[in-house]
């Protein structure tokens, strides 16, 4: 069953290399090895610089976003007998390289942070118990909570690479996850970063951070979402005013 | 080389804060939140390995436990726990435990976990394993990564709670008595340098150490570093033999699939399509989709992978190209249940044993799972040394026993991680002074110890170490153990041991090394393999997750170990193994019982105290 696997990684040692390079490996695969387990094997026995992050395997702690032939995906959720032809791996699009397969997460963490995503409700106290939310109520945000942050819709998302200011589709989702729920009240809180140039209307649909998510989360529907929530904003802000 | 160390020497930044808290899964981010809860002028350093959301607590499935309907009872919280640890539970501690975990776990339903719902939209329970009556709370399938963002995500809320993402803690810092905590030192793994943490308290929050085991659940992070870091300043670690191994895990990667499936209804079964757990203490059998507590299915996790053991044994398990496997099967519960409750199991299974539960069964098998022992601690989660504290996996508080019940692990990190955060502010509060010199001793030995390390010369590496480590403990410390098979395992950690001093680093980068990194958490998983081995082999009796094949070892002994086992660390040679009394409020210890042989003798207790 075992067969030998052609990888080709784009390294990038910022103490040794100018550029960053691609380095070919090959190693022995079955139908069952992952390119999170191929990485793991290379860094073992091969080459003990290779540097990447992992550490659940099992596509819920968000650590292994890279490119795969182009396309962000997690490593662990990859398996190599889809490749038999090779495989080429590079760092997430979109974020400045560190080394090897490692970017520098923090503009995603500052923007995360940015939105405020956690309940904002004084009334609330556990003596009380816990409040009441129908499957119906938690069904409206419920999609949106299952966001594990691996990063895979920033890298696939064009206007981020353009505009380093863009707010982006998970933390968008995020925002809209905290406010279609019935326990918050943070709604206005939130909206004037994503009333913002860089909060959603900053999108310019192109939907494919929808497509390569790996938990089927859908942040294109909760950026159009937030945009009506944002127009709407805007119009009773103006009549506010008059 | 010397050149950058002298540049690291004179670099060092050093900071100071109030309690520092090292790890950020479940039980650090509860405790970080408590302490700015508990006095908001607080500075609250937390130090992490890997950013908040990737810690391990992120794949715990099934859900958290607390007593919730009307008809249950915190005595039958206690019971289910004390009588699932076989009775090694220290029992205060179980009390303050069942009597808290409503309140924490409506506490995180208001900052916005997604509990799953009944119509009406309270809140839901699920069955598990060894609890009498349906108490988990759970989220989907996937209660551990709501939990942990929920956490993460309200912990944002305080400005007082500074992060230290990517932070890899290479040791503590002690007062030259080494009896009251001063605070650590940590890696910058982006830019390779040490930062010196001063801390009026510091928590342990560091996770398990099922990484030592090559056949486990558990996230590569989880490599037991807070334990060695504790360990090697003298505090003990207690009650480390007992491993548990989840008895459904992936053939292969041994990825968990969560015990919520038999909650649900799921049954297992032999390659003779026979629900075997009925010949293992656990029957009679219950009809299928009828799931009955404490019965079958809904057993304990060390009997279930022990009784998968017997199977094996007697050539009942399937010969999966994986390995040895048995089926869970949920085929019955239907395409609908199955996406709405165990939506992430079907999604691993069908990634990675290409197996759709709907269609089929899931091939599974026993595997490495949870650390039940841990960093000894009184009831409030403090160590021997004052303002060092321990909450989570890697404690022992005293919760679990020698046998953990699922879905009490994440209602501990919630219980114990709130007086944790209370305890560690108050220390925080009453500390005296810094004791400097000491601090500028420890960093310098710390830093020469490192540099030394990175610059050493030697033909060994640290995978090779792991590799040869994690074999020895799945032949060591496995679901039944033997003094041969733990003496093996213990000479051969002795040797991996003195390999270690010459194992050679060949990235010598400032930059995300991590090559150094997982040196340094390979040495920690020694130190913490050979504390479990040695606690086994001086365990001369048969409790929960420890069980033996050798003569006089195969039962339980109360009259010699109903005792905690303490493993005190000794440079270059064994761990001294000591024990202390387990506290005992109000239930001695009887027969462990399950399935209709419990209610038995339930019924004949009953009518003899009526007698």
């Amino acid at each position: 069953m075992s067969r030998i696997q052609k990888i080709d990684i784009m390294r990038y040692d910022p103490e040794k290399d100018a550029e960053p390079y691609m380095q070919h490996f090959e190693i022995p695969v079955n139908e069952t090895t992952s390119l999170l387990d191929a990485l793991v094997y290379i860094k073992d026995e091969q080459d003990k610089s290779l540097t990447f992050r992992w550490s659940c395997r099992m596509a819920i702690c968000g650590s292994c976003g890279m490119m795969v032939n182009n396309v962000p995906k997690l490593a662990c959720q990859t398996f190599l007998r889809d490749y038999p032809d090779g495989i080429t791996v590079e760092p997430l699009a979109n974020f400045d390289v560190e080394k090897d397969l490692i970017v520098d997460m923090t503009p995603f963490i500052e923007r995360l942070e940015a939105i405020k995503p956690y309940i904002i409700n004084d009334d609330l106290n556990p003596d009380d118990g816990p409040t009441i939310q129908t499957p119906a109520q938690m069904e409206k945000y419920q999609q949106y909570s299952a966001c594990i942050n691996c990063g895979l819709c920033y890298a696939a998302c064009p206007q981020f690479g353009l505009n380093k200011n863009f707010i982006g589709p998970a933390v968008i989702a995020l925002a809209r996850r905290y406010n279609l729920d019935t326990r918050d009240k943070g709604f206005q809180e939130r909206m004037g970063i994503l009333n913002s140039e860089d909060g959603v209307w900053g999108c310019t649909f192109v939907g494919y951070c929808s497509e390569v998510c790996p938990k089927g989360v859908d942040p294109a529907a909760g950026v159009n979402q937030t945009k009506v929530d944002s127009a709407q904003d805007y119009v009773i802000s103006m009549m506010k005013c008059q | 080389m010397s050149h950058l160390f002298i540049y690291w020497r004179v670099t060092v930044q050093t900071i100071t804060t109030d309690v520092a808290i090292i790890g950020a899964g479940g039980a650090g981010l509860r405790s970080a939140i408590a302490a700015a809860e508990a006095n908001p002028d607080l500075e609250i350093a937390l130090i992490s390995k890997v950013y908040p959301m990737r810690s391990h607590t992120v794949a715990a499935e099934g859900g958290s436990a607390a007593v919730t309907q009307e008809h249950d009872t915190l005595e039958n919280h206690f019971n289910d726990t004390v009588g699932g640890g076989d009775w090694l539970c220290e029992q205060d501690v179980v009390e303050y435990f069942v009597e808290h975990a409503y309140r924490e776990m409506t506490q995180l339903e208001q900052w916005g976990c997604p509990w799953s719902r009944k119509a009406n939209g309270e809140i839901n329970v699920r069955r598990f394993g060894g609890m009498k009556v349906a108490r988990t709370w759970f989220a989907a399938d996937k209660s551990g990564f709501h939990i942990l963002h929920t956490l993460f995500q309200t912990s944002i809320k305080y400005k007082q709670i500074k992060r230290f993402d990517e932070f890899y803690v290479v040791d503590l810092l002690t007062s030259e008595d080494g009896k009251q905590i001063q605070g650590l030192v940590a890696l910058n793994m982006m830019e390779g340098e040490y930062i010196a943490i001063k801390a009026k308290s510091v928590v342990l929050a560091t996770g398990g150490a099922a990484r030592v085991f090559s056949f486990n659940t558990n996230g590569g992070i989880v490599t037991g570093d807070g334990m060695a870091m504790a360990y090697r300043h003298g505090v003990p670690l207690r009650d480390m033999e007992f491993l548990q191994y989840h008895p459904t895990g992936l053939p292969g990667t041994g990825i968990l699939i969560t015990e919520g499936c038999r909650g649900e209804g799921g049954v297992i079964t032999n390659k003779n399509g026979y629900r075997y757990l009925q010949d293992y203490g656990l029957g009679p059998e219950t009809p299928l989709g009828q799931p009955k507590n404490k019965y079958m299915e809904l057993g304990p996790r060390d009997k279930l992978s022990q009784a998968f053991w017997y199977e094996q044994q007697k050539g009942n398990t399937v010969k999966h190209p994986l390995g040895d496997v048995v089926y869970l099967d949920l085929r019955h519960l239907g395409a609908d249940y199955l996406n709405e409750r165990l939506p992430f199991i079907s999604e691993l299974a069908k990634a990675y044993v290409d197996v759709d539960p709907v269609k089929e069964p899931i091939p599974i098998r026993p595997t490495a799972h949870y650390t039940m022992g841990g960093i000894e601690t009184d009831r409030y989660n403090e160590t021997c040394i004052n303002g060092l504290f321990a909450v989570g996996e890697c404690s022992s508080v005293g919760l679990h026993g020698a046998n953990r019940l699922g879905s009490n692990s994440l209602a501990e990190l919630l219980v114990f991680g709130k007086q944790t955060g209370d305890g560690a502010a108050k220390r925080a509060a009453e500390f005296k002074e810094w004791d400097e010199k000491s601090i500028t001793k420890q960093v310098k030995t710390i830093e020469d110890r490192l540099s030394a390390l990175m610059n050493q010369e030697g033909d060994e590496d640290w995978s090779t170490i792991r590799h040869e480590m994690t074999d020895a403990m799945d032949k060591g410390c496995g679901i039944f153990r033997t003094e041969e098979l733990m003496v093996e395992a213990a000479d051969k950690l002795a040797e991996l041991k003195e390999r270690f001093k010459h194992i050679n680093i060949k990235d010598k980068g400032d930059v995300f090394n991590t090559d150094f990194l997982y040196a340094l958490e390979v040495g920690c998983s020694l130190d913490v393999a050979e504390s479990m081995v040695h606690s086994a082999l001086n365990r001369k009796e048969s409790r929960g997750a420890h069980q033996r094949l050798d003569e006089g070892c195969t039962e339980r002994d109360d009259v010699n170990y109903l005792k905690h086992s303490l493993a005190f660390y000794n440079e270059d040679k064994k761990p001294t193994i000591d024990y202390s009394e387990v506290t005992i409020t109000k239930s001695q210890p009887k027969q462990r019982l399950y399935g209709a042989a419990a209610e038995e003798a339930a019924a004949k207790e009953k009518a003899e105290g009526k007698e």
